[in-house]
Parts: structure tokens; sequence; C-alpha cells
């Protein structure tokens, strides 16, 4: 398992240097993390599609932001996805934790777990699923995508990958 | 008051704030009246200017910004207000227009007919709540607050009969907005 302050470093290294979001389990130390570090800047947001908007600001002032989430807040921001950054060109790297993946989880993230690569598809956001020993290549990948495309991209975490 | 009266007071008294437009009859009549490469015209994300506007002014501190909000924008969003009374912001100046309705999808209402929204801005402890019904005292009231350090709220109570959809859309393509907008404030 991946030391959740490499996987920040690894977010820095690349040029990811403002952080927002709202917490889930599975990313509570990388938010800690974050926030421990003098060099970045993590704002604790109250839901995800202000984590959106926020971030979306940031990158107009020069940032380039990364939103941190659980895969039900991608319910939440998908206006803000779909009617700010896919038409106005706002990138920002998603890392979304993913609920539900197995079908074995809380009933309140089975249907979303069924379906957020789906909806991401539906609306047309690439993604991607992190694995043990891809999370640097994946990180890069992103980077350069947000950087020439200056659209959004997901990339999924699921349980177990960073501590 | 009226959307074209409140805007004009406003943006006679701009220079280079950057300006942040909630959607729909906001954005417009903003457009309309004094378009302006410092201009945000948000024309979906219902309720997020105030979200974009904390994010540029936290990484921005050398630049005044100035959110042009609407009642329904802001009720939508309140979250937001607690963001912005925590974290502080001096250079975020948030104006809310409130004609009490959703005007742009024909004046259906809203509640801030009985909720006071600068109440709401108080307790989120806005360093100053301003609220205002003519432009007279619009006027001053903003160049006070243009000066000064926030983060500022200022109500300023719209007319629900004003003229209605009559007003053409922001014809720039999104894309167009975003790149002026960057090239004004970078
Ligand atoms: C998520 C979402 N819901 C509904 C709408 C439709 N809509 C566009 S503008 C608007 C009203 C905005 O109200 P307010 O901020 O008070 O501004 P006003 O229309 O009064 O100028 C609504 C409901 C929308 N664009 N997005
Ligand atoms: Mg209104």
């Amino acid at each position: 398992m991946l030391k959740s302050g490499d996987f920040a470093q690894e977010l820095i290294d690349t040029g990811y240097d403002f952080f927002t979001g709202v917490p889930c389990s599975i990313i509570g130390n990388l938010i800690t993390s974050l926030t421990n570090r003098p060099d970045v800047t993590y704002i604790p947001s109250v839901r995800e599609d202000v984590a959106i908007g926020i971030a979306s600001g940031a990158y107009m002032a020069g940032k380039k932001p990364a939103v941190l989430m659980q895969n039900s807040g991608l319910g939440q921001c998908l206006d803000a996805l779909t009617s700010l950054n896919l038409i106005y060109k706002l990138p920002c790297l998603l890392i979304v934790t993913w609920r539900g993946c197995d079908g074995l989880d809380a009933p309140e993230h089975l249907v979303m777990g069924k379906a957020c690569i789906k909806l991401l598809d539906t609306v047309g956001i690439s993604h991607h699923i992190f694995d043990v020993d891809n999370t640097k290549e994946l990180i890069n990948m992103s980077y350069k995508y947000v950087s020439e495309k200056k659209e959004p991209v997901a990339l999924f975490l699921k349980k177990g990958i960073i501590d | 008051m009226n959307y074209s009266e409140a805007i004009t007071t406003i943006t006679e008294l701009l220079k280079d704030q950057l300006v942040i437009c909630a959607n729909g009859m906001i954005s417009r009549e903003t457009f309309l009246i004094r378009d302006r490469v410092e201009n945000f015209y948000m024309i979906g994300s219902m309720g997020l200017a105030s979200s974009i506007g904390l994010g540029i002014a936290l990484n921005k501190s050398s630049r005044k910004v100035i959110i042009f909000d609407g009642d329904g924008n802001l009720l939508m969003n309140l979250g937001s207000l607690t963001m912005i009374g925590a974290l502080r912001p001096k250079n975020f100046l948030h104006i809310v227009f409130d004609n009490e309705v959703y005007a742009s999808t024909g004046s259906q209402p809203t509640f801030s007919d009985k909720i006071r929204l600068e109440d709401i801005a108080k307790s989120a402890r806005y360093t100053c709540v301003k609220k205002v019904t003519s432009t007279e005292v619009l006027r001053k009231e903003m160049v006070k607050l243009l000066e000064s350090d926030g983060p500022s709220f200022l109500l300023v109570k719209i007319s629900k009969n004003d003229r209605q959809s009559e007003i053409g859309r922001v014809t720039y393509s999104p894309e167009h907005i975003k790149e002026r907008f960057m090239s004004a404030i970078n």
C-alpha cells in the first residue's frame, strides 16, 4: 500500500498546486497530508460542486487544481462539470474514491458504485482507475491531459491503494 | 431600482476589478450594459459564482473580486457563504441583486421575501454587510466598499417587476469568455 504522504508528493511533483474537496475515509490521510504541507493549499469545501467552482476559479488565477471527492459527490457536481468545466474548457484533476465498486459496500454506495463510470462516459469525461503500481503513471498522464485538453479528468481510487 | 439602474450605477465605478456574473438575467444585463474584459459571465452552473470568485480571490490577493449574484443563485449555494466568512479573503465583495424571484425563468418566488439574506451573511461573519434600496445609496456604499477590506456583502434590492426575457443572451462562446477573462487576470 502506498503512503498517502508519498501520493501527495507525487501529485505536487507533477505540478498540481491547489487542492480542494470533500472527505471520504479512503482519502482521509491524503487530505491531512495536503493540509499539513506548507507549499500547497488544501481548501475544505462544503460540497463537491462548490469544490469544482473553487478549483475553476483557482485555475483561471493561474493554478493547477485537483478536486478530491467520493464518487457519491459526482452526482452533486454533474451540473458544474457539464455546464462549466466542459463548455468553458476549465480543466481539473478529479480524484474520486470508488465506493461500491465491487457491489460489496454500504447500501448507499451500491447504485453510484455501479453507475459512476458510465455516468462519466455519458457526459464525456475521461477517466482511469488507479491500481497499486500505476499511480505515478496515471498522475503524470492526467497532468498532460488537463494541460493539453483543458478538460477535467477523473482518476478513480479504490480502497486499499493508499493508506 | 431595476437591474439596469443598479448594474449601471455599480459598473460606472469599476476600474480593473474582476467581476463574476451569476447566470440568467444578471449575466445578460451586465453584458448589455457594460461588457468588460474583466467580466466572467457564468452562463451555467447556477449558484457557483461565489465559489468561482472565491477560488480566484484566494489565489490573486492583488485583485479585487466582485460577485454579481442573485437571490436564487445565492440560495442554491448558501454553504459558500460559510466558506467565504471562514476563509476571509480581504479582496472579496459579494453583491446580491435581490428581486425575491427567479426572474430569468419567469419570476417564480424564491424565499428572500421572508428570510433576510443580509442576516445570513452576518451570521457567516462577513466583515461588512449592507443593504441598499436606492441608486444614490448604492453609489455611496459602493465607493466605500471598493476601498475597504472584505469579505463584504452588499444586498441590492431590485424591483420584482423589472423587464424580463426580451434581453439577448451573452453572444460570446464560453471558451472566449474564459480566455478573455484569464488574459485580464494574469
Ligand atoms: C441547476 C439549475 N437549475 C435551474 C436553472 C434555471 N435557471 C436559470 S437562471 C435561474 C434563476 C436565477 O435566479 P436569481 O439568481 O434570483 O436571478 P434572477 O433570475 O432573479 O435574475 C434559474 C432557476 C439553471 N440554470 N440551473
Ligand atoms: Mg432573483
